[in-house]
C-alpha cells in the first residue's frame, strides 16, 4: 500500500514560491493501477517524483507498507528505490550500453550475484519481448521498443510498485496501446501496484481501476474510474471525460428540439434498451435519441444516451421515475 | 630559402627534439588524464542537484582551477621552477618541462571533462538513481560511458593545447621540437628549420585531430 500523508512540495526561486503540490493525501492500495490525469503544471509529476524521493516533499509523509521513505538514510533508500520500479516518457536509457548491459545495470545495483544476472535479463527480455535486442543500443530501437527495456528495466528487481511519468506521452497510439497491454499483464501476472500519470484520458480509460484529477496542485476528484467516468462532479473532471466520451449534439438538431432533453445512464448490467422501450411503451412519452454510446471501462459497460422526451409533463416526470426505478440515472439537461 | 642538403644533415637533431616533444607531451598528458578526469568528475558531482552537491568543496576546486587556468602558460613556466626542481632535481629537458604542462593541462582537462558530463541528459541520471544504484556506479556505468565521446573529443584538445604549450617550453630550455625553432630558426635566422619545425608541428596536431576524431566515432553507440 502505498500512501501520501499531507504532501506538499513549495519550489522556491529567488523572489517568488511556486507551490508544486498543495496538501494532497491519498491511499493507493496493492494492485490497484492508479491513473492520476492533470494538464501539465497540475502537480501530478512532482507527486509520482515524492514517491521514490526523486523529489523530497516540502512537508508530509510518503508511506510504502507502512514505512515513511522521507526518514530513510540515503543508504537505506537507495535500497527502499530498488523496490520501485519508474519509467519514463524518454525512456532515459543509458546510450553506451546495450539492451542487456542496461537492465543488468538494474540488477547489478541489487548486488544480484553475478551468475544469475544473464538468466535473470533472459527472463525479462522475455516478458516485455525484446529477447533478440539484447545485444543492441537502444540508438537502433523504435520508442516502444526502448520503452520495453525501460520495463524491463523497472521490473528487474522484483518491484511492489511501478511509477510510469508519461510513459506513453512520446508514443504513436498503436504503440501506446501495446505498452498499456503490457503494463496491464505485469499487473495482472506480478501483482505489482502502477502508478502513472498522464494527461491522455484514453490511457485511463485503458487500464487504470482507480484515479485522481489533480488542478493547482490539488487532488480535486479521485474515486474508481467507472464512477468518475460515469459521473464526474468536477468542471475539469468532465472536462477530462469529454475528451474521450463526447456529446456535442449541433445546433441544428439542437434547435428543432421542442420536449425535454434528458441524460439518461446506465451502469453495468442494467439492459439499457429494454428499459427504454418499456418506459415508452407504459407512459404517454415520445423518446427521440439525440446521442448515445455504449463505453466499456473496467470490461463493464457504461451506457450514455441524450434523449429528447415528449409528453405532458406529468407524463415525463413519471417516465423519468419508472427509468430510475429501473436502474437507470436520469439527469434533466438544460442545453447539451 | 629551404635548402634541402641542410634539412638532411639536421635530420638526427629534428629526430631527437620530435621525440622529446613526444616525451613531454606523454608525461604531461598521462598526468593530467589520471588527475583531471578525477578533478573534472569532482566539479561535476558536486554541482548543485547532484547526488554528491557541495558547495564548499565546488568552490574551493572551481577557485583553483580557474586560478591556473588563468596564469599565462610561459609565466606558470617560470614560476614552477622551485616546484619542478623539487620533483625532478633539475629545471632543464623535456621531463623537467612536462611538471609545468601537467599542472597546466590539468584544469583544462578537468574543466572539458565537467563541461562532457554537463551534457548527459539529466534524466538519465535521474533514471539510474532511480534504480537504487550507488554513486560508485552512477559514475562508473553512467557519467564515464555517456561522456566517453565527448572526453576522447577532450583528450584531443589537450593534446593539441599541449603541443603548443610544449613549443613555449623550448624558450626555457625544455628541448623539444619548440627549442629547435626557436634556437635555429629564430635566434639564427635559420629558414630551413623553421620551415620544417612549423611543418613538422602542422601535421602532427592534424594527425592528433584526425586520429582523437576518428576514435571517438568508433566507440560512440549512439
Amino acid at each position: 500500500m502505498l500512501e501520501f500523508q499531507n504532501i506538499s512540495k513549495i519550489y522556491q526561486s529567488k523572489n517568488k514560491q511556486v507551490v508544486g503540490v498543495d496538501n494532497v493525501s491519498l491511499t493507493i492500495h496493492k494492485g490497484d493501477i492508479f491513473g492520476i490525469v492533470g494538464y501539465s503544471g497540475a502537480g501530478k509529476s512532482s507527486l509520482l517524483r515524492c514517491v521514490n524521493l526523486l523529489e523530497r516533499p516540502t512537508s508530509g509523509k510518503v508511506l510504502i507498507d507502512g514505512v515513511d521513505l522521507t526518514k530513510l538514510s540515503s543508504s537505506r533508500l537507495r535500497t527502499a528505490r530498488l523496490k520501485i520500479g519508474m519509467i519514463f516518457q524518454h525512456f532515459y536509457l543509458i546510450s553506451q550500453k546495450t539492451v542487456g548491459e542496461n537492465v543488468a545495470f538494474a540488477l547489478r545495483a541489487a548486488k544480484t550475484p553475478k551468475d544469475k544476472i544473464e538468466s535473470r535479463v533472459n527472463e525479462l527480455l522475455e516478458m516485455v519481448g525484446l529477447t533478440d535486442k539484447k545485444d543492441v543500443y537502444p540508438g537502433q530501437l523504435s520508442g516502444g521498443q526502448k520503452q520495453r527495456v525501460g520495463i524491463a528495466r523497472a521490473l528487474a528487481n522484483n518491484p511492489s510498485i511501478l511509477l510510469c511519468d508519461e510513459a506513453t506521452s512520446a508514443l504513436d497510439p498503436k504503440t501506446t496501446l501495446s505498452i498499456l497491454r503490457l503494463l496491464k499483464k505485469i499487473n495482472k501476472q506480478l501483482g505489482i501496484t502502477i502508478v502513472l500519470i498522464t494527461h491522455e484520458m484514453d490511457v485511463v480509460k485503458e487500464i487504470c481501476n482507480r484515479m485522481a484529477i489533480m488542478q493547482d496542485g490539488r487532488v480535486i476528484e479521485e474515486g474508481h474510474v467507472y464512477d468518475i467516468f460515469a459521473q464526474p462532479k468536477e468542471p475539469l473532471t468532465q472536462e477530462f471525460i469529454n475528451s474521450v466520451v463526447s456529446f456535442d449534439i449541433p445546433s441544428e438538431i439542437l434547435k428543432d428540439v421542442k420536449g425535454q432533453i434528458i441524460k439518461i445512464l446506465f451502469k453495468g448490467e442494467v439492459a439499457g434498451e429494454g428499459v427504454i422501450s418499456d418506459t415508452m411503451q407504459r407512459f404517454d412519452v415520445k423518446g427521440n435519441f439525440l446521442h448515445g454510446t455504449i463505453e466499456y471501462i473496467q470490461e463493464r459497460p457504461l451506457g450514455i444516451f441524450i434523449m429528447e422526451l415528449k409528453g405532458g409533463q406529468a407524463a415525463v416526470k413519471e417516465a423519468i421515475g419508472y427509468m430510475e426505478q429501473r436502474g437507470a440515472i436520469v439527469e434533466v439537461v438544460e442545453s447539451v | 630559402m629551404f635548402d634541402f642538403a641542410y634539412f638532411v644533415s639536421m635530420l638526427p637533431d629534428i629526430w631527437k627534439a620530435f621525440k622529446e616533444t613526444l616525451t613531454m607531451i606523454g608525461i604531461a598528458l598521462s598526468i593530467s588524464l589520471v588527475i583531471g578526469l578525477p578533478l573534472g568528475i569532482l566539479l561535476f558531482v558536486t554541482d548543485k542537484g547532484l547526488f554528491w552537491e557541495n558547495r564548499l568543496i565546488k568552490n574551493i576546486f572551481g577557485f583553483v582551477v580557474n586560478l591556473v587556468r588563468s596564469i599565462p602558460f610561459i609565466i606558470l613556466l617560470v614560476a614552477l621552477f622551485p616546484l619542478t626542481k623539487l620533483i625532478v632535481g633539475s629545471t632543464i629537458g623535456p621531463v623537467a618541462a612536462s611538471v609545468s604542462l601537467s599542472v597546466a593541462a590539468i584544469p583544462y582537462f578537468a574543466r572539458l571533462v565537467e563541461s562532457s558530463l554537463r551534457e548527459i541528459d539529466k534524466g538519465v541520471i535521474e533514471a539510474t538513481i532511480a534504480v537504487g544504484a550507488t554513486p560508485w556506479m552512477l559514475i562508473k556505468d553512467v557519467l564515464i560511458p555517456e561522456a566517453r565521446t565527448s572526453i576522447i573529443r577532450g583528450v584531443t584538445l589537450t593534446v593539441i593545447s599541449l603541443v603548443a604549450y610544449s613549443a613555449m617550453a623550448g624558450v626555457v630550455g625544455g628541448g623539444g621540437i619548440g627549442d629547435l625553432a626557436i634556437r635555429f630558426g629564430y635566434y639564427r635566422y635559420d629558414n630551413t628549420i623553421m620551415v620544417s619545425t612549423v611543418a613538422i608541428l602542422i601535421i602532427l596536431v592534424q594527425l592528433i585531430q584526425l586520429a582523437g576524431e576518428q576514435f571517438a566515432k568508433s566507440i560512440d553507440k549512439r
